[in-house]
This record gives structure tokens, sequence and C-alpha cells, in this order.
């Protein structure tokens, strides 16, 4: 994710980077390029040349003062716009103090709005609610089918009905939550453009009738110069609350999140990152600015690793490092966790300069699930006491897995190297001390092979 | 004329019946209304710019620059356009503004028409045609209008489900093979696409069907495993027809922009993509982001979509597309 705006925006301020002073003159030429790298990654026009010109008062004149380049002052004040421009602060849904929330999802075709209800039920689960999705797309042909298909897959119950318009369907849903005590609703509505008038006027009659607490625009991050246009008709006639940004695990650098929320003064409320229904993010201005820069995004991966890990499970884990009793069990167990997580090129990503580092590097996610069948071909004793297998046995895991014997040895290796570095890790110790041991794990793996 | 001839001069036919779905009146007033936004946003602010009396300056070049930018032509075709205007302005000595309209208009034509023209198709029945893109970009819909129209032309054709990924992807393909009246091959949700393009194939040849039409789940081109998959579909089906896929399809939704450049060119590395379908242009989007493939790929764009009904997806003529989009409104014609 905006591994390109990423690259561009650094080589341009490298230019800079070398000069004692920023005038004018030796900044121009940079600023045009990270100018041209924000209209590359689809940021709307008159959004870019409003930034640069921020971005160019603000620096033209600054001293430099002590150990600061002037680069270094560009990246701050790019970053600063950076986050500015996204919206200052993260902003969440608004839950109704009286049951039902009723949110309605709206967007062009093939934003992915089907997808995002689906996702935002399971993420609204999670927290406890009791979510109705809505099958409110009664146009597209099997969009009520995929709907339930997705509700099957997370138990959320789905309405829909047979031959009614879309306003009808949506009270009657409101309805039938108030009664089965569902508190959140979720209408998916049908795609639509922003100059078919008919369709326009019904997302506004849904809107009258049913008095959603919470409108989100669903937007595709691929989209280009429109993105601002089609935001701004959908405001106009909708006046909603927040947006979604989807598709962002292409490489899609992300044009639309930076000129939205500056057209339409509304936050972007989440990102979609992926085709499973886990993959839904909150968007945090800072931290997506942070990536924009290669300045990684820490934050997002502990908060993800809390989300998996349980405290009890680092404890025990903790004391079994202490003992030097961390076997393979164990590490089957982190890498069964890490795999939750999300993959790996995502994970790596939000690490300080290796989204940069990692961009011509194939990463291969299928070679965790080859450490997995190398340990799951081993017997219960070898796992606990790896010390114990030797040449033959080694054949016979390679067989049992369908690996190599290579494989098999480079794995072993890996492991006590692990085991080695946990052992000193104990010595500084502390929780983040075995977080960091998981983590280890991603970059434990064998190197790719197609 | 032996029967394979027959064959191929009639696949040649419906797949390039670029005349007389645009030619004709209806069509091309169909393409003009559909490219009404494109126009007004492009052309419009391009002619007002242009203004009789008004001299060539860099002021002007950069108001130019600033429209073609908005369009999603994109930094480097755009650069590449004016580049190409100056220095045949230079050439010229043009000095009036209006002159610029017609050499803009030309390098862009210039520009579509290097994606060349859809030879003869030189291939045995059936025609083997597979559609592929990113999610949402309308390959299902726009399978169930091509479908209709090769159809409409005389044609058997059998469309294969092989998009097992998304829920209910097999029932809307279904729902659109039913409005076009053509056969489809389907198995359940999670099989492999490659097994079902492979029955799909079969099940033309035993049926002596004319033409196939793969659909593909809508994957993002920076996932490898599933790319690697669209070569495995490919793979496949050689072992039935070795010159299988005879087409393959690239399928973009003219609101994208920049991103799409990216997405020819990780789809045209796993599979030979034989030209370009631009769809949702009806919306306000300019897709001029095509002129910028047709640019840096040379691909040519084969059908757009211009509406939501079946017989909105026309054969893509790059003349009668530059002149629908060049065309100055008409005093007596209201636009949308």
């Amino acid at each position: 994710m905006f591994e390109n705006l990423q690259s561009k925006i650094e080589s341009a301020i490298k230019r800079i980077r070398g000069q004692a002073k920023i005038t004018e003159e030796n900044i121009e030429e940079g600023l045009l390029e990270v100018r041209n790298a924000l209209l590359d990654a689809d940021v709307n026009l008159q959004v870019a040349k409003k930034f640069i010109e921020d971005i160019k008062q603000k620096a033209i004149g600054l001293d430099v003062k002590g150990n600061v380049t002037p680069g270094q002052l560009i990246v701050k004040i790019i970053y600063d716009e950076l986050v500015t421009l996204m919206g200052s602060a993260r902003s969440n849904i608004t839950m109704s103090g009286q049951p039902p929330t009723i949110i309605m999802v709206a967007g062009l075709q093939g934003s992915g709005k089907t997808t995002f209800c689906g996702k935002l039920a399971k993420n609204l689960k999670k927290q406890g609610k009791q979510p109705l999705l809505v099958a409110g797309d009664i146009y597209r042909p099997a969009a009520i089918d995929q709907l339930k298909m997705l509700g099957e897959q997370i138990t959320i119950p789905v309405f829909s009905q047979e031959g009614v318009n879309p306003v009808k369907l949506a009270e009657e849903a409101v309805a039938y939550a108030k009664r089965y005590a569902r508190d959140v609703v979720i209408i998916d509505t049908a795609g639509r453009l922003s100059v078919d008038e008919e369709m326009m006027q019904e997302a506004e009659n849904i809107k009258n009738a049913v008095k959603p607490h919470e409108i989100l625009f669903v937007c595709d991050s691929m989209t280009g110069q429109d993105a601002v246009n089609t935001a701004k008709a959908f405001n106009d006639r909708l006046a909603f609350n927040g947006v979604v940004l989807t598709k962002m695990d292409g490489d899609t650098r992300g044009g639309a999140a930076l000129s939205i929320k500056a057209v339409v003064n509304k936050p972007i409320k989440f990102i979609s990152t992926g085709e499973k229904l886990d993959n839904l993010e909150p968007f945090y201005p800072d931290r997506i600015a942070s990536r924009i820069l290669g300045m990684g995004d820490v934050l997002t991966l502990v908060e993800r690793a809390q989300q998996e890990f349980d405290e009890e499970d680092a404890k025990k884990l903790e004391d079994k490092i202490k003992k030097n009793e961390f076997d393979l069990n164990d590490f089957l167990e982190q890498l069964n966790q890490i795999k939750k997580m999300g993959s790996l090129r995502d994970l790596l990503g939000m690490l300080p300069g290796m989204d940069k580092a990692l961009k011509n590097v194939q990463i291969d996610e299928r070679a965790m699930g080859r450490v997995e069948a190398i340990i799951l071909s081993m017997t219960k004793q070898e796992r606990k006491h790896p010390k114990i297998i030797n040449g033959s046995r080694r054949k016979r895991i390679a067989m049992g897995s369908g690996t190599s014997i290579q494989d098999v040895n480079r794995m072993i290796k890996q492991f006590e190297d692990m085991q080695k570095m946990m052992k000193q890790m104990t010595k500084g110790g502390g929780k983040m001390g075995a977080l960091k041991g998981m983590m280890g794990g991603g970059g434990m793996m064998p190197p790719g092979r197609r | 004329m032996s029967l394979f001839d027959k064959f191929r001069q009639k696949v040649t036919d419906a797949v390039s019946s670029t005349k007389d779905a645009v030619s004709g009146a209806l069509g091309f007033d169909r393409l003009k209304e559909g490219l009404t936004k494109t126009r007004e946003n492009l052309v419009n602010r391009l002619a007002g710019a242009l203004l009789p009396g008004r001299k060539i300056d860099e002021t002007l070049m950069t108001e130019i620059e600033e429209i073609l930018l908005t369009a999603d032509i994109g930094v480097r075709t755009t650069t590449a356009i004016l580049t190409a205007v100056r220095s045949r302005v230079r050439k010229q000595g043009l000095e009036s503004a209006e002159a610029l309209y017609d050499l803009i208009k030309d390098e862009i034509l210039t520009i579509l028409q290097a994606g060349g023209d859809k030879e003869t198709v030189n291939a045995e029945p059936p025609y083997v045609m597979m559609v592929v893109g990113v999610n949402g970009v309308g390959k299902t819909t726009s399978i169930g209008k091509l479908a209709h129209n090769f159809k409409n032309d005389g044609m058997h054709v059998i469309i294969g489900a092989a998009d097992t990924f998304r829920a209910a992807a097999n029932e809307q393909l279904e729902v659109w093979a039913q409005r076009a009246d053509v056969d489809i091959i389907k198995q359940s949700q999670g099989a492999d696409p490659a097994a079902v393009a492979y029955d799909t194939l079969q099940a033309a040849l035993s049926r002596n069907a004319d033409m196939v039409i793969i659909d593909t789940a809508g994957r993002l081109h920076n996932k490898t495993g599933l790319m690697a998959e669209l070569e495995k579909i490919s793979r496949v089906m050689k072992k039935l027809k070795p010159s299988a896929p005879d087409e393959v399809f690239l399928v973009l939704d003219a609101t994208t922009g920049q991103n799409a450049i990216q997405q020819a060119k990780e789809f045209t590395k796993v599979a030979p993509v034989t030209g370009l379908i631009l769809t949702k242009l009806d919306g306000t989007a300019k897709g001029g982001v095509v002129i910028a493939i047709a640019n840096e790929f040379k691909i040519p764009v084969r059908y757009i979509g211009v509406g939501e009904k079946i017989t909105d997806l026309q054969p893509f003529d790059p003349q009668a597309f530059t002149e629908a989009l060049f065309e100055k409104n008409n005093p007596n014609q209201v636009t949308a």
C-alpha cells in the first residue's frame, strides 16, 4: 500500500536533503516532482496544487538549526500536511443511544459495498453488537444472494424481501430489528452513478424514510480524478457521515484518501485491506502519513498483535522461554497466531523502512505452510526434544511433509537460532520482549521458493 | 470457402462488428450520450480555454495541461501530448489558441489508434475468450453483454463461471446467461477455476459451440497467488485447444485513475491481454486513463460500456470515440 507514492516523494526529498538552506530555487524542482508523484497517485489536481503551495509557504525561509537538515524539515512539514489533509483524528461510528443504530452504506457500482457490509457486521459482532444485515440492492443480479452468503459465513441474519422497493424494504428491516432486538442495522444499497437522478432520489428517499444515524460512502481507493466529484455529489444528496476506502490491499497509491477529506470535509472511517472478512481497519490519518513517508506503522502492528495474543498465553510463553523450555510445539502455536494477524507482507510493511525494502521482494506466504507441514510431520517426542532429530528422522520428516531434507535442516537450524535469541532476550525480559520473539518468527521463514 | 473459413469470417465479424454497431445513427447517438459527461469535462473545458482570439502562450499550455490531467490522462501521457502539440505549433507557426483544439484531438486519436485494429480472427472453433480484471470493474456484467451481442450475431455461445471465489458470483452470471439466452457451465463455490474452464471448453467442443467466454474472479493485480491461478486456467485449457485462450480481455473501470496502468502492466505479465474493455463510461468518469494505457502499452480498447442495459456494450472505434468525444455541443440538443 502506498509504496509508489512513498518512493517518489522520497526521491524528490533526497534532492533537497543535501542543501544547507531552503530557498525557493532549490525547493522548486523537488516540489514539482512531489506534485507529479501525487498526481500519479491519483490525488486530485486542485488538492495537489494546494498541498504543494502550503508546503512551499511553510518551508521557505525556515531557519535550519542544530542537527536538523533541510530535508528532514521538509519531511516533517509534509508529514504534518498529510495528516491535516487526511483529517487530524481517528473518527469512529457513532452509536445511537437508543438502539437500533441504523447504518446506511452507499456508493458507485463495484466499489465494494456488499463486502464492506459483511466486514462491518463481523467487526461489530466482535465488539459484542448484534447486527442485522439488510439486502437493499434489489437491482444487481444475485446481490441479495451474495449478502446472504456473507451473513451465513459470519452467522449474522440477513433481512431481505422479494418484490419490495428499497425504501419500503429499509423500513421493514428497521421494524424487524426492533422486534427481534438487533441493535445495529446495516443497510446495503445498490450501486448508483451520481448522475443517475432517479437512483440518487431513491437513496435520498431511503435516508428520509429510516433516518440513518450513520451514512457511509464507500469509495474504491483506485478511483482517479473523479473520486472527489463523486464524493461531492453523494455528499450533496445524502450528507454522509464518513468515507470507507476499499481495495487498499492493491498497489493503489491511495490518492483518493488524500483528496476526499479535503474536498467534502468528511472523515475517512475505515479502510478495507483484503478479501477476507477480517480485513477491515480503522483509519488513522497519522499512521497512514507515516506509512506514506516510509516511517512505518508500528502502532497498528502492536495493536494487531494485542488483538490476537491473549495476556495469559503470553505469560505462559514467557515462563517457557525463561526456563528454556520453548519447543517446536510452541513454535507452531506462534506461527498460527502470526498467521491470524494477516499476511506477512502486510505485517512486515508496517515496520519502518520495510515497505521500501520489500518493494521487489516476493514474499512467499506459503513458506509458513511448509514450516507447519514439517513440524506436523514430526513425532510428539521430536517436537518436544528437537535435539533427537537425526539424519534418518530428517529423511522421514521430509518425506512426510513433502519437502526436502534441506528444508527440514534449514527449519531446525532456524529454530535453534531462535532459541538462542530468546535466551538472550530473556535477559532484557518484559512483555515486549516476548512479543518481539513472536515477531521474530516472521523473519525466520525459509527464503521464498516458487 | 471451407467450413473453418466461414467460421473465421463469422467470428471476425462478430468480435469486430464496429461499423454496424457504431456507425449506425442510433449507435453513435447512444455512444455520444454515454460520453456526455466525459465530453463536458474534457472537451467543453478545452473549448472554454481555447477561445477565439486568444494567443498560444505558457499560461494557456498550463491550463491545457491541467484539463488533461483532470481527465485522468496521467502526467506522462499528458506531457507526451503537450510535447507533440508544442512541436507542431512551432513547425506550423501557429499563434491562435483555437487551432490547438484540432491538434489535441488529432494527438489523442493517434494514440488511440496506435493500439491497432483487430486483425482477422485466425482460430479454430470454438473461439475462446477469457475475461480478467480487478474486483468490481464489471467483468460479469460485461460478459453478459458480450454474450448477448454474440448471440444476436447468430453465434452459439457458452459461458464458463470460473469465478468460484466471490459469494454468489455463479448466480449473478446465471442471471446474465438467462437474459442473453446462452448456455452456462458452473461448479460449486470454491471449486477449482481451472477445472471449470476445462469443463466449459470440453462442453463447447462436444456441443460444437462457436464461442466460449470464461469469467474469472476479480483479483488485485499484486496478489501473486491469484495471478498464478490465471496462468493455470490458460494452461489447462491448452490441453483441449492449444491456442486457447484465443483472446484475453482486461476489464477496466473508467473511474479508475493511474492505477489502471499498474493493472495493465501486471495482467499482461500473466496473461496475453489482447484487448481492453472499458466500463462505466456513463458516469462522471472521464476514462482518460485508456488514452494513457493505449500510449504506454499499445493494447487496443475493444469494447466500452456506456450504460446498464444489456445492449450498452459497444465495440470501440477510435475514430468514432474521438468524434463523439470532441463533437461540440449542438445548441439545439439538450444534454443531460
